[in-house]
């Protein structure tokens, strides 16, 4: 059996905890290629991502993974030079679709990128950023608003006595969590997470994993990862990437103590190449 | 130091350290140069009785000694002052004909409106209603002049005030009264009425400052009178003590940095100058940020990169690189010739023949140099806003922002302190240009400034002084270069702190915003 068609099936979990075919869906993938000026980078992928989970993407560099995320909020509309064909639905809605708002879709689905990426602000203004461009201006309203995302993203109670400072004074685990309390303060239902940890220390990184734990029960988290310990911790499924194809996906515990695939297998044991 | 320890890379780190002394140095002489030769200008000089070997005697303050050519001897130079006297204002004397030099303590300067300088004595004070002089001895002489001179002062002064707030004002209201056509006969009238009382008032003080007359004599024994009405300054620096010759020189600066020009601009201050310098840079920084800043923007952020954007830029890095001059004859084809002529004619005709935007002023000087500066501050903004990371500017959109709210809150903020360095760059070039200006609107002696009182307050037509076509007028156009060169050292030196503190300004202002964001620079 190619590995493309078995992308084409849903995850097999026999032993998952949950049942695959019970989860609600958040994106459904089908048939998605893109190319960077002619050079494919994801070939026809087809899955269908599960709401309030934590979805992981695994794969060498340059297997497509941070790219097939970039779709999901349609941050590769700014690059001309980039062509797809295929639809991702958004709760029933092609995110392609001409009349959908794009600013209003990259609401929807947040983004946290590697390196932590505050604005030169203050750490009050970064996480208000958002929410000010959705028009909200009162004073209050914005207050409640911060406190409310600096909570959920686990930073309130390092940082509410120095709001008004430089996000930029604040150390690079904390800045990324402040990226994290930017994007939720806007309320996404999907939070796209491009490596988050990958530039930060051991304890900073353990602090990102539980709050995407904690942030599981509010809305669906789509993470991408070099680190496969980091997958297996932290995410409901894993999808293997291989040169822009999806290889094999199956709930985490499945694909990592059972993988179907051999090249699935050599890839999570190191046998690499 | 550092450099004894990089003793195994060779002779390049002495090569490149060499390079920055001498251009230390080069600087520093530069400085020196402009400083001294400058400032020594302001400073009392002491006057020398000389008397020669035929027996002749005159007075003079020792300017440098000289070998001429094919003469062993060296000739001295003395200004000598008297020019209505002698009708010259130096005098070059052989060193060996020299008998005695004194420095006799009762010999005074007396700055004069007309005919410069007069050294020499008092030898009596004429009030023109008393039959015969008061003839004085020395001290006495000293103190009734200088109690004189008061008077005259304040005199001045109040003559001064009548003339701007009184006379001017009423007759340029007549002019425009006559220029519009519409005449109404009872403020036609009541203005000549205001206007005649003032001259009335005006023909009294002027009698009131002609009552002293000073009966002078020069170290030759020739006299000479001279009505105290014409009298700026006088001083005996003989007789001065470092104190005395401190607040003088104190004073000398003040008069050039505050006072109009007088006498061909060899005397009298150049504060009109450094005010046109100074109005025509901002304006110049108001006209070509906006345009340098959009430019830029367009290039950098909207335009669609490819082969013709890459020419565009190419294009103004070039233009950068064209000579100022070039800049001037484009500024007078077509901002005084073009769009100057057709505005006189919309909106000015009645004036014409005179032009009024037809030809060269402040406006189209600011705009030419605009014009010179736009490539700098566009290639300086196109830097500071490539230089913006793509997380920043992902991050915004991330969050929802349009293209738009991302570049007006997130990019056009960081770059905010790139725009800064292209203006101070761009100031830095414009306030130093001269050839432009020649041919747009500098003139030789403009002594109203171009922002007053007088409605609509900042006078875009006015022809303008500046700094460096001062420096080029006196220095070169003038007759008498010995006078002038001192000045010009002065003025060089003024030009060079007037475009520092221009820039220091901006560059404060620069350090405050980055401050906000210094951790970019991280």
């Amino acid at each position: 059996m190619s590995a493309t068609l078995s992308s084409r099936v849903t995850p097999t979990s026999a032993s998952a905890v949950t049942d695959f075919a019970s989860e609600a869906s958040c994106f459904e993938i089908e048939g998605l290629s893109l190319a960077y000026d002619g050079k494919p980078a994801l070939r026809d992928l087809t899955l269908r991502i599960p709401c309030q989970r934590v979805t992981a993407f695994i794969g060498p560099s340059g297997c497509g993974k941070s790219t097939l995320l970039r779709v999901l909020n349609r941050l590769h509309d700014l690059n001309e030079e980039v062509s797809h064909q295929g639809r991702v639905v958004l709760a029933g809605q092609d995110i392609h679709a001409p009349e959908v708002d794009v600013a209003e879709l990259r609401r929807r689905v947040g983004m946290v990128f590697q390196t932590p990426n505050p604005f030169p602000m203050s750490i009050y203004d970064n996480v208000a950023f958002g929410v000010r461009l959705q028009g909200i201006k009162r004073k209050r309203v914005l207050d409640e608003i911060v406190e409310w995302a600096l909570e959920s993203a686990a930073l309130w109670n390092e940082v509410k006595d120095r709001l008004h400072s430089s996000a930029w004074t604040l150390s690079g685990g904390q800045q990324q969590r402040l990226v994290i309390a930017r994007t939720l303060a806007v309320q996404p239902e999907v939070l796209l997470l491009d490596e988050p940890a990958s530039a930060l220390d051991p304890i900073s990184t353990l602090k990102i994993e539980e709050l995407i734990r904690s942030l599981k029960s509010r809305l669906t988290l789509i993470l991408v990862t070099h680190n496969m310990q980091q997958a297996a911790r932290v995410s409901d499924y894993t999808a293997f990437l291989q040169d822009g194809e999806l290889v094999e996906y199956a709930a985490t515990d499945n694909l990592f103590t059972n993988p179907r695939l051999r090249r699935t297998e050599n890839y999570i044991t190191g046998r690499m190449n | 130091m550092s450099l004894w320890r990089r003793r195994g890379e060779g002779v390049w780190p002495w090569l490149a350290a060499g390079s920055v002394a001498l251009s230390l140095l080069a600087l520093l002489a530069l400085l020196v140069l402009l400083g001294s030769r400058g400032l020594a200008h302001f400073w009392p000089a002491p006057v020398e009785v000389v008397t020669l070997e035929s027996g002749e005697r005159f007075a003079g303050q020792w300017v440098r000694q000289e070998h001429v050519a094919g003469d062993p001897q060296a000739d001295a130079l003395y200004r000598t002052g008297n020019r209505d006297l002698d009708g010259s204002y130096w005098r070059w004397v052989d060193i060996e004909t020299i008998d005695s030099r004194q420095r006799p303590e009762d010999v005074l300067v007396m700055e004069r409106e007309h005919w410069g300088e007069f050294l020499g004595r008092l030898v009596a004070i004429r009030e023109s209603d008393a039959a015969a002089p008061l003839t004085l001895d020395n001290d006495e002489a000293w103190q009734a002049l200088n109690a004189r001179l008061e008077r005259v002062e304040a005199l001045r002064e109040q003559r001064r005030q009548l003339s701007d707030e009184v006379v001017e004002p009423v007759a340029r209201r007549l002019v425009a009264l006559r220029n519009t056509g519409e005449v109404d006969p009872t403020q036609r009238a009541e203005l000549i009425e205001r206007w005649e009382t003032a001259r009335q008032r005006r023909a009294e003080l002027d009698a009131a400052l002609e009552r002293d007359t000073l009966i002078l004599e020069s170290v030759e024994g020739r006299r000479l009178e001279q009505p105290l009405a014409g009298v700026l300054a006088v001083w005996r620096p003989n007789a001065m003590s470092w104190v005395d010759k401190l607040l003088h020189w104190a004073r000398g600066v003040g008069t050039f940095l505050s006072e109009g020009p007088r006498a061909g601009n060899l005397e009298g201050g150049v504060w009109p100058a450094i005010f046109g310098t100074v109005m025509m840079v901002l304006l110049m920084s108001l006209i070509v940020t906006p345009f340098g800043v959009l430019a830029a923007i367009y290039l950098n952020e909207v335009a669609r990169q490819g082969p013709l954007i890459r020419l565009v830029r190419i294009a103004v890095r070039n233009l950068a690189g064209v000579p100022s001059i070039v800049y001037g004859v484009f500024g007078l084809g077509v901002f005084v010739y073009g769009i100057g002529g057709q505005l006189d004619s919309w909106f000015f005709s009645e004036r014409l023949p005179s032009p009024t935007f037809g030809t060269g002023g402040l406006l189209w000087a600011s705009l030419t140099l605009a014009l010179l500066t736009l490539p700098v501050v566009i290639v300086a903004t196109e830097e500071g806003l490539a230089r913006i990371p793509v997380q920043q500017r992902e991050g915004a959109l991330a969050l929802g922002a349009t293209r738009y709210e991302m570049l007006r809150r997130v990019v056009l903020p960081m770059a905010v302190p790139a725009m800064l360095t292209g203006v101070i760059l761009a100031v830095a070039r414009a306030a130093g240009e001269v050839a432009p200006l020649m041919l747009v609107g500098v003139a030789r002696l403009a002594p109203q400034l171009p922002l007053d009182g007088e409605f609509p307050f900042l006078h875009l037509d006015n022809k303008f002084m500046h700094l460096g076509y001062h420096i080029y007028n006196i220095g070169f156009q003038g007759g008498d270069v010995e006078r002038a060169l001192p000045l010009v050292y002065a003025t060089a030196l003024l030009l060079v702190v007037v475009i520092v503190v221009l820039n220091l300004t901006a560059i404060f202002l620069r350090h405050h915003l980055r401050a906000r964001h210094r951790a970019l620079n991280r």
